[in-house]
């Protein structure tokens, strides 16, 4: 499928966002968060040049299922970070172990259902951490009211990748047109709650 | 010229400037004159806008006319190679000697201009204008595939030109941003002659893929692709861009490692393109990051 000019447009509004992130958006933080968000947006720049320059063609390769967990661990173990202290070795060994494990389910022949539910469970974590924890501390005054988009980044990041996933694991839950038509905007989209939840929704 | 003959196209000064401009290869020079103007960028002084546009101007007509006189001595290698048979220089539409004058005109405006603003500037991009006509063009690059690095040391002069320029001498963050360039040549070049593999060979000139093999050229997109990064990452550092800057260029710099390596170990036709785009994209965003 030819990628249109909107969706070229639509990318590089994602990649320029996500710059800005990495550069600007995430100034003043701790170490560890700094590291986490700069993976993430730093990998959804790249992905995003990526798929600019080569097309939808680019979500041929095999590697995309690693890349689009990386985005939303990366993001879940800088918000656990950052929030719930308590959590945060257990969360970072998550993160670490999640990616192992999907790249290695990923790297090597199997059968069965195995690579399917690693896949299915860190997505599923990560991508409720993400949505949950900003909604949470943004509900209960913790964090500003709009510290909420972080959370709604959350659950389309979380749609996007389970969206990708599954179509790169050979069962797509919608087709693969569509995903396709979608994805651009929902990338935009989604770089947009987490730029601004992060900016506006700051103590 | 003669007004009794019948006017050609050959004769129209606004055909044969149009042609003449699409010989300066306009892409590459404009690349080329950002990392001039990042150079200047780079040493942070209080800007001098008038400068900098005079700077710009005559680098990019030292730039153009070296491109040109490039174009003149080639035009028998780009009418055997398909990619290139159209262009005003092998397709027969601008004569030799048109060529040859127009390149030489420009280039002259262009150095002699550098020379006037600073000399030590104007020596520099006369150094990049001999290394590209005389070293490359005219000497190596029919007889050795190792005329790229001459090339290399060519398409590094500009930002050592704008650095030179800025701060007055040649300094180690000069060095090492005319580094950076140099080593990005080959991801660029190399990339660019096994995807035009059959082209080159069709030409007879040598070529990393045609003397040593796909696999050892691949290798040395990924030693060079490093040693890129590692210098703009070093000069950076040195110039003392902001975190933020220095985190960008670190993202973007992995990227283009991540391709670099994935030419080496999962080599195709996609990634070899990829590698291609990703790297010119990478030196004008990296370029444009040391200028702030």
């Amino acid at each position: 499928m030819k990628m249109s000019p909107l969706n070229r447009l639509l990318l590089l509004l994602t990649g320029l966002l996500a710059a800005y992130q990495v550069a600007i958006g995430i100034n003043g933080l701790d170490e560890v968060p700094i590291i986490a968000y700069t993976i993430a947006f730093g990998v959804l720049l790249v992905a995003g040049l990526l798929l600019i320059i080569l097309g939808f063609e680019a979500l041929d390769s095999p590697i995309v299922v690693i890349v689009s967990t990386v985005i939303p661990l990366a993001l879940a173990t800088g918000l656990v970070w950052q929030h719930l202290a308590s959590f945060r070795t257990s969360y970072l060994i998550f993160a670490i172990g999640g990616f192992l494990a999907i790249t290695l389910t990923r790297s090597i022949p199997m059968r069965g259902k195995l690579p399917i539910f690693v896949l299915a469970l860190v997505h599923g974590i990560a991508g409720m951490t993400i949505f949950l924890l900003p909604s949470i501390l943004a509900a209960d005054g913790t964090m500003k009211p709009a510290f909420a988009l972080v959370g709604l980044g959350g659950a389309l990041i979380g749609l996007g990748g389970l969206l990708l996933s599954f179509l790169k694991a050979g069962k797509p839950i919608v087709p693969r047109q569509t995903i396709l038509k979608i994805l651009p905007a929902l990338l935009l989209l989604m770089t947009i709650c987490f730029v601004a939840g992060f900016y506006v929704g700051r103590d | 010229m003669n007004h009794q003959t019948p006017i050609t196209n050959h004769q129209l000064p606004i055909t044969t400037f149009r042609q003449l401009w699409t010989l300066t290869k306009p892409l590459q020079s404009g690349l080329l004159l950002t990392t001039g103007i990042a150079g200047y960028m780079s040493a942070h002084t209080p800007p001098n806008f008038a400068l900098l546009l005079v700077m710009s101007a005559s680098l990019f007509l030292a730039i153009a006319g070296s491109t040109i006189l490039n174009m003149w001595y080639d035009h028998d290698i780009d009418a055997k190679m398909r990619r290139t048979q159209k262009r005003p220089n092998a397709s027969g539409e601008l004569t030799r000697a048109e060529i040859f004058r127009g390149g030489m005109m420009v280039s002259i405006l262009g150095i002699g201009w550098a020379a006037a603003i600073q000399p030590l500037y104007g020596f520099v991009v006369f150094l990049g204008w001999f290394f590209d006509v005389v070293v490359y063009t005219l000497w190596l690059k029919r007889r050795t595939c190792w005329s790229i690095v001459w090339g290399g040391i060519s398409g590094a002069m500009p930002i050592l030109a704008g650095r030179v320029l800025a701060v007055g001498e040649v300094d180690m963050i000069g060095l090492l941003l005319a580094a950076s360039v140099l080593f990005w040549i080959p991801t660029h070049t190399l990339t660019f002659s096994i995807k035009f593999f059959d082209d080159y060979n069709a030409a007879g000139v040598p070529t990393f893929p045609s003397t040593y093999g796909f696999d050892t050229t691949r290798a040395i997109i990924a030693l060079s692709s490093i040693i890129a990064a590692a210098s703009i990452g070093t000069a950076s550092v040195m110039i003392g861009v902001q975190a933020g800057i220095l985190r960008l260029l670190i993202v973007l710099s992995s990227g283009l490692l991540l391709l670099s390596f994935a030419t080496v170990f999962r080599p195709s036709e996609r990634v070899n393109f990829s590698l291609f785009k990703y790297a010119s994209l990478y030196m004008l965003i990296s370029m444009m990051l040391l200028s702030i």
